[in-house]
């Protein structure tokens, strides 16, 4: 692959830096500003969507494209034996199970 | 920090155990592909300790392949690792004040160790749960990384093992208990409709910083409530 490697290398630091400053931001402001409780808790409910929109667009999504459904279909017997409050290792075990199974017989 | 590990609950020491598996094994296929696609073999793991976070990392490498830009590369990655900022708030307190640990800690916040903190109730459990999950993340991670680079294709396709439907379950499970609540379950089901329906218009990364929007439905004005919050993530 023809690249210019110094480009490469800023690349990679422009990212590296970029996303430690978004971790980074979260801890200092929270340390600088006293949060009213409504918005204390309005953080906690975002991990939670952000989570729940991660869980959801992971699934479904290959890049921009929705696609398959070997793991879909992983994913949605993982939901269900969650839900039945299946030990974690049984849930993720069983998507990766479902998900290979299903490929194994030819569904994509 | 030696506290730390004795707070770790044994079942969440095997349940973490079984994520670093799969996650050092996914790693090995980033690995092997990135450096099968052309790319220098030290790639990987200059992404993998500097960057450490994985669906960047494949974004970055993915775009190269395709023949787009360093820039490029950077630009997506960096939209899909803005997640973190919100993350950062939610985790705060279980980085601790000393400053070493705060520079360190906040350089192990991934989807992984942020929904295994989400996941635990009390604040020593929830320590115990984002460090241990991001000091085993990050070695096992970057080790599997290493493998592939060095090993070359044994396992490049991850999806014959469904591993690609295990990084979803590991956080559905993690998350589903923190749904208990309805202004809780309304944000995330509008929040998941939100992301779903932007995902095939705007880059990757944007359809779950979108879905934030499902915040809105949780709004009340002027209710007084009790500082506690009732999904157990900020105490």
């Amino acid at each position: 692959m023809n690249l210019s490697l110094p480009l490469l290398a800023a690349a990679v630091a422009a990212l590296a830096v970029g996303t430690y400053a978004f971790r980074f931001a979260g801890p200092v402001l929270r340390d600088r500003v006293e949060l009213p409780p409504f918005l204390e808790r309005l953080m906690g409910t975002a991990t939670v969507v952000l989570l729940a929109a991660l869980v959801a667009t992971a699934t479904l999504l290959d890049g921009q494209d929705f696609d398959g459904v070997a793991r879909p279909a992983g994913v949605a017997v993982a939901g269900v034996l969650a839900w039945r409050k299946a030990p974690f290792v049984v849930v993720v075990l069983a998507a990766a199970g479902t998900a290979a199974v299903l490929r194994l017989i030819g569904v994509r | 920090m030696r506290s730390i590990w004795r707070t770790l609950d044994r079942r969440v020491a095997r349940d973490i155990a079984l994520v670093l598996v799969a996650d050092a094994i996914v790693g090995a296929s980033f690995g092997a592909i990135t450096v099968s696609v052309g790319l220098p073999f030290w790639l990987p793991s200059l992404l993998s300790v500097a960057v450490f976070a994985g669906a960047a990392q494949f974004a970055f490498v993915g775009i190269l392949a395709a023949g787009g830009t360093p820039l490029a590369a950077a630009a997506a990655g960096l939209l899909i690792n803005a997640r973190h900022l919100p993350f950062g708030f939610a985790v705060a307190d279980v980085l601790g004040t000393s400053l070493v640990r705060r520079i360190l800690g906040t350089h192990l916040m991934i989807d992984e160790s942020v929904a295994f903190a989400l996941a635990q109730k009390e604040p020593q459990q929830r320590r115990a749960a984002y460090w241990a999950c991001g000091v085993g993340l990050f070695l096992c991670w970057n080790l599997g990384v290493l493998a592939g680079a060095f090993g070359g294709t044994v396992i490049s396709d991850t999806d014959a093992f469904g591993l690609d439907a295990a990084f979803p379950a590991v956080l559905l499970a993690l998350v589903l208990p923190s749904l208990r609540d309805r202004p809780t379950v309304l944000a995330a089901a509008v929040g998941v409709v939100i992301a779903l329906a932007t995902a095939p218009f705007v880059p990757a990364g944007l359809p779950v910083l979108l879905a934030l929007a499902g915040l809105l439905v949780t709004w009340r004005p002027r209710r007084r409530e009790d500082v506690r919050d009732r999904t157990g993530v900020v105490a």
